[in-house]
């Protein structure tokens, strides 16, 4: 059994974890939007097909729904780390470390909506009108 | 409670009572505020948040007085009572000035007042910053209403669209809004550095990072959006300032400018501003609901999640204003599902709040009236949110009432309402005594009943059609009675906000001071006794909890008996105590600067700079500029770096701590780093607009317009590459010889200022005025140029000081912080120099 008064040093915690999710959604929507907008008006025109822009905007949720969910069991698996369960407020290492690994977890799925959501335009919208 | 192993405990036995008050003494002494003429000179938080969140309040009136007037304008149809021009200087200042003078300052004045005793700290790490920022605020404020009363004002509404500000516009009106603004939105970044900095390096021993108030996970994200959010807006004012004062075409389409990039800028600022404004107040909330449910918050990682998303999606949502320009459906479509995502984390956080209402037994006292009022009118504004959000809804209530009444929701709801309930549940942190529970309850009904009487028939008459910012309606439209009953409305919540103003201001003299901790919260800001001390905490606690007034024991006894850290100033110096961000372990005693007339001389200068440049004055502008610089400078010299008498201080509990730190463990780093990430997106915007003519314009770069020379910007890129190096050498050579640092730095400045007069050669013979390319080669140029130049000036200032032993091999803050500035010149440049040569041209 782990002590839970025991936990990873300090050194090896980052609060950048926190953002990589809900980075991923913005470059997720700014290269859906340069690549709509850089389409609808240098390869075709306003009346034209979205055609490959739609692949190139799947290709991009794909990345982006990977890194996202590879986020997300990195925070998992620190929330579970241990023996401590929520609500995480404890004064030991342990509980931060779990702490910080829910609050990833649960802004990659909030990060993962959103891009669904931004990802869903292409699938009902196949021109640039 | 469970905590670490090793935690450490306050004091077992007291110090004896002669000791004790012999070190309140000499901590009063050290933290004295000046008094007579002198107390304007004070830069502790206690004084400098009162004064920032007193003005920001009188801003609020004034805008609220600007709103009255234009009710009474609209209350009848084909009303005379002010004529076009002077409405729409009305309207244009009522929404500048709540957005930029009360709503984005009054948080950021209220957190410099109330972090620092939230978080156990004496005062925030760069008192001087916070009030140059206040100074530089008053000032711009100040300029920017006063063009009221010389019928001088900005009429362009908030948002200051071109072309209507650039060709339409006769007089100073743009000008003021453009440079006092601007002057304003620099004062909101240094702030946001002060207040990231607080959060993450200023807590209380073993605060750690799950343990920190809800407030201060919100004022962290704000600042962040804060850092990002303002500098599109002042690239942006840039480009209009520039385009009015020396005819650069960035905005006129017949020399392929593009008004659209404005919009974008604007935008990309006033989106996340929305939330900037929002989330504050909801950070309040968070503090007063478990006060009042007497029970700590459901769902804190829910809550935190909400917090950083929010920040994060709501970058994402600036298109959603520009649904009627005309861009692709396509656009439009990715940032109406963006919108709709935002719903989710706003919800989350308003469902936690509602569960710990729910689990504690709620005692419903003023504050949380005006907390549960705000919730019910927030939550109408974002519905009709959702609703504007989607684009068919969109382009039928576009630029209508119904937007008024729907933003007025949000705002007022989201904003107002929590900041005058925290104003009644925080007043007795101020002056100790409470604020009135009848006036209250007064107060609120009043606002509460108003604000709906005035806002929701709003949504009538703009379904009904009736546009924005027109200053009279014809009769036959039928929208009399509505906009009457808005008027009667308006009156209403301006009599609500007047009981608060005489709650404020009646006499409390015969009032008994409120007790200590007066609504039994947990947190650690009630821990001020009542009237409260200038040094902010008797001792800094050693934090085990969310709530550590609820869950340690003795704990008020032993901060107050001085049994934690710093309970004493024996060199009569103001200190508080830097931590580690994540677990908040201590790694240095910081001194921080006492009273100072500098940073006031410092704003009074830079004023002169905007306001002079304003009346087109340029040559006592380039003095006031000088002298703001040289001001600065001495601050500087003075004030940072200073090397301690000795290395190393106990500061109780067995702890001894050095005195100086540089590099990531120092604050000043992390200051450095902050504001320059800031300057970095606003470097970024204007590559954003490079780019955006190029999509936008087909004549951006054609086969006739004249080529850039290449030999200046290698040769200025080159030069700015070896400055870098050169100056990272000399922070390396500075550990180990004096010489090798005099070598480097000698190199460093030889090479930067070659670098800066090529960068300024670089555009050639190019004619800024003929299209809006060479315009942006001017600007990106010029832009590059003036960071090199003052990093030449940062190198010089490190020779000066290792000259005049300020700074040696073991004392390097100045060093190492000018390294790490000139990264991002670096970054600056390549970007720059890869851009224009290799784009579009290279494609």
């Amino acid at each position: 059994m782990i002590d839970d008064t025991q936990g990873p040093e300090e050194e090896t915690e980052s609060l950048w974890w926190l953002t990589v999710a809900p980075a991923a959604w913005v470059a997720h929507l700014l290269a859906s939007y340069a690549t709509v907008a850089v389409w609808c008006a240098k390869v075709t025109d306003r009346d034209g097909a979205l055609g490959d822009a739609r692949w190139m905007v799947a290709a991009y949720t794909a990345v982006a729904l990977a890194l996202i969910g590879w986020v997300a069991v990195h925070g998992f698996r620190r929330h579970r780390f241990g023996e401590g369960v929520r609500p995480h407020e404890l004064d030991t290492p342990g509980d931060r470390h779990r702490f910080l690994g829910f609050a990833t977890f649960l802004l990659a799925g909030v990060s993962a909506v959103a891009t669904v959501y931004v990802s869903l335009v292409v699938v009902f919208i196949g021109s640039c009108q | 409670m469970k905590t670490a192993k090793g935690d450490v405990e306050p004091l077992e036995e007291p110090f004896s009572e002669a000791l004790q008050e012999a070190q309140k003494q000499r901590l009063r002494a050290a933290w004295k505020t000046p008094t007579g003429w002198r107390y304007w000179s004070a830069v502790n938080n206690t004084e400098v948040g009162v004064w920032y969140t007193a003005t920001a309040f009188g801003f609020f009136l004034f805008g609220g007085l600007l709103a009255l007037v234009m009710r009474v304008q609209l209350a009848v149809p084909d009303n005379t009572l002010l004529d076009a021009n002077t409405y729409d200087q009305f309207f244009t200042l009522h929404g500048s000035v709540m957005m930029f003078l009360f709503a984005v300052p009054v948080f950021e004045a209220f957190s410099i007042m109330v972090l620092p005793e939230m978080l156990g700290a004496r005062d925030l790490p760069f008192p001087r910053l916070s009030s140059y920022g206040f100074w530089c605020y008053l000032i711009g404020g100040v300029f920017v209403c006063g063009s009221l009363f010389f019928g001088q004002a900005p009429m362009g509404g908030w948002f200051m669209y071109p072309p209507l500000t650039t060709q339409y516009t006769e007089g100073y009106g743009v000008d003021i809004w453009l440079l006092g603004l601007s002057f304003i939105e620099v004062a909101s970044i240094a702030a946001a550095v002060e207040l990231i900095v607080g959060v993450l390096k200023c807590r209380p021993p073993g605060m750690r990072i799950n343990l920190i108030p809800l407030y201060s996970w919100y004022i962290l994200v704000v600042a962040a959006m804060i850092l990002f959010a303002f500098p599109p807006l002042i690239a942006g004012d840039i480009l209009l300032e520039v385009e009015r004062a020396f005819d650069w075409p960035f905005f006129d389409p017949e020399r392929g400018g593009d008004p659209l990039l404005w919009q974008h800028l604007f935008w990309i600022f006033g989106h996340p501003e929305v939330y900037i404004v929002f989330l504050p107040s909801i950070a309040l909330v968070a503090m007063i609901v478990p006060t009042f449910a007497k029970t700590p918050m459901v769902g804190y990682g829910w809550v935190v999640l909400a917090a950083v998303g929010t920040g994060f999606l709501s970058f994402g949502l600036w298109i959603h204003h520009m649904f009627t320009t005309g861009l692709p459906g396509v656009s439009l479509a990715l940032f109406s599902a963006a919108s709709e995502a935002i719903a989710i984390p706003t919800g989350v956080q308003l469902f936690c709040f509602i569960a710990t209402l729910l689990v504690g037994r709620v005692k419903m006292k003023v504050p949380m009236l005006f907390v549960l009022g705000g919730f019910s009118t927030f939550i109408i504004g974002g519905l009709t949110g959702v609703m504007v959000a989607l684009v068919p809804f969109d382009l039928q209530a576009h630029d209508s009432y119904f937007v008024v009444g729907h933003l007025h929701s949000v705002l007022i709801g989201g904003t107002i309402f929590p900041i005058i309930g925290a104003a009644y549940y925080f007043f007795p942190l101020i002056g100790g005594k409470h604020l009135s529970e009848k006036l209250g309850r007064l107060s609120f009904w009043l606002m509460f009943v108003g604000f709906n009487v005035t806002f929701v028939p709003m949504h009538l008459t703009g379904l009904l059609g009736m546009p924005r910012r027109v200053f009279t309606y014809p009769e036959e439209l039928g929208l009399g009675a509505l906009n009457m009953a808005s008027t009667v409305g308006a009156f209403i919540l301006g009599l609500g906000v007047l009981v608060f103003v005489i709650d404020v201001f009646r006499p409390k003299k015969n009032q008994p001071y409120a007790k200590r901790n007066p609504w039994g919260a947990g947190t650690l800001e009630w821990l001020a006794p009542m009237p409260d001390e200038a040094w902010g905490v008797r001792s800094i606690p050693e934090i085990d909890s969310r709530y550590p007034l609820w869950d340690q024991p003795n704990f008020v006894r032993d901060v107050d008996e001085g049994r934690f850290y710093l309970p004493d100033a024996e060199e009569g110096l103001r200190e508080t105590l830097v931590t580690s961000p994540v677990d908040a372990q201590p790694i240095q005693c910081l001194r921080v600067a006492g009273p100072t007339w500098l940073a006031m001389i410092a704003a009074i200068f830079t004023g002169g700079l905007f306001i002079f440049s304003t009346f087109h004055m340029y040559t006592p502008a380039l003095i006031s500029g000088a002298l703001a610089f040289v001001t600065v400078v001495r601050w500087l010299w003075t004030g940072t770096a200073v090397i301690p008498e000795k290395k190393e201080k106990h500061v109780g509990l067995g702890l001894t701590l050095p005195l100086y730190r540089s590099g990531p463990k120092s604050v000043g780093w992390w200051g450095m780093l902050i504001m320059m990430l800031g300057d970095m997106t606003a470097f970024l915007a204007l590559i954003f607009g490079y780019f955006f003519y190029w999509t936008a314009d087909t004549d951006f770069v054609t086969a006739d317009t004249p080529a850039l020379d290449t030999l200046w910007p290698a040769v200025g890129a080159a030069a700015i590459v070896g400055s870098w190096l050169a100056t990272y050498a000399a922070k390396r050579l500075n550990r180990r010889t004096a010489a090798g640092f005099y070598g480097a730095i000698a190199v460093a400045l030889g090479l930067g200022a070659l670098g800066s007069w090529a960068l300024l050669r670089a555009p050639g013979a190019l004619d800024p005025t003929a299209h809006v390319y060479p315009a942006m080669v001017w600007l990106l140029f010029g832009w590059s140029a003036l960071h090199a130049i003052v990093g030449v000036i940062m190198q010089l200032y490190c020779l000066a000081r290792r000259i005049a032993r300020r700074m040696d091999g073991e004392h390097d803050i100045d060093i190492v912080n000018v390294t790490l500035y000139w990264h991002f010149v670096l970054v600056t440049v390549v970007i720059t120099t890869a851009v224009l040569l290799g784009f579009p041209r290279l494609l």
